[in-house]
């Protein structure tokens, strides 16, 4: 059972980003939209916590929500997928169920 | 496959509300189904025709109007929530004795029991929230 995992606060407000990598199995997908994009950057104080927490997951972003925000796709931690709305949906019909970490 | 939305935050607070209508949008668009989409807590105040946001602000009510329209979706609004926070259709607004009733074309105003059933019924269930 794939679960998709969905986090819209940045990890520098809410502690939802590291919880959610910390209960996250492998197999699993986290993506990151609205203010949860913030987790994906490169560079950060967190960057490292968020690789190491998520080495057995897939850590994805939502494109429009990066953009939003001015943050270069350049500057994306590596590894990190980066989806549309429809590459959204098709995690969603992809994993057996969808946890939103709100 | 078919998708059961839930909104769980109000318009223009952070960005909930337009996350669920794009991926709503996207959604129909790749030929899914959307069963239903519940809008419960602070997500009620989507469904008042009375808002007027400035022109060039994102229309969020008038979006989902138009789009239940276009794919005969069943925008569902939680009647205890809605209460609370002055949202009524036609016969709440009779039935409590109030003046006036707010709703927008194309949502409805039901019940807890709308939610399970669209869990219940949807392959996947998606909540946008606060």
């Amino acid at each position: 059972m794939a679960t998709l995992h969905t986090v819209n606060k940045s990890p520098f407000a809410t502690q939802s980003l590291l919880s959610c990598l910390a209960h996250a199995k492998a197999g699993d997908t986290v993506l990151m939209i609205e203010d949860g994009v913030y987790g994906a950057s490169a560079g950060t104080g967190l960057a490292e916590a968020v690789a190491g927490l998520g080495g057995g997951v897939t850590l994805a972003v939502l494109a429009p929500d990066l953009k939003a925000r001015g943050i270069d796709a350049a500057r994306l931690m590596d590894g990190v997928k980066s989806v549309d709305y429809a590459g959204f949906v098709d995690l969603a019909a992809t994993h057996d169920r969808t946890q939103s970490w709100l | 496959m078919k998708f059961g939305i839930v909104v769980n935050e109000g318009p223009y607070t952070h960005q909930a509300s337009d996350t669920a209508y794009n991926f709503a949008k996207a959604a129909l668009a790749g030929g899914h189904d959307i069963s239903r989409v519940f809008f419960y807590h602070d997500g009620v105040n989507v469904g008042t025709r009375l808002s007027i946001p400035p022109q060039d602000d994102r229309q969020i009510q008038e979006q989902w109007t138009a789009l239940a329209k276009e794919h005969d979706l069943d925008l569902v609004i939680c009647i205890a929530a809605a209460q609370r926070r002055g949202l009524l259709d036609e016969n709440e607004a009779t039935r409590q004795g109030k003046d006036a009733n707010n709703i927008a074309d194309g949502f409805r105003i039901s019940g807890l029991g709308q939610l399970i059933e669209m869990g219940i019924q949807a392959d996947r269930t998606v909540t946008f929230g606060d």
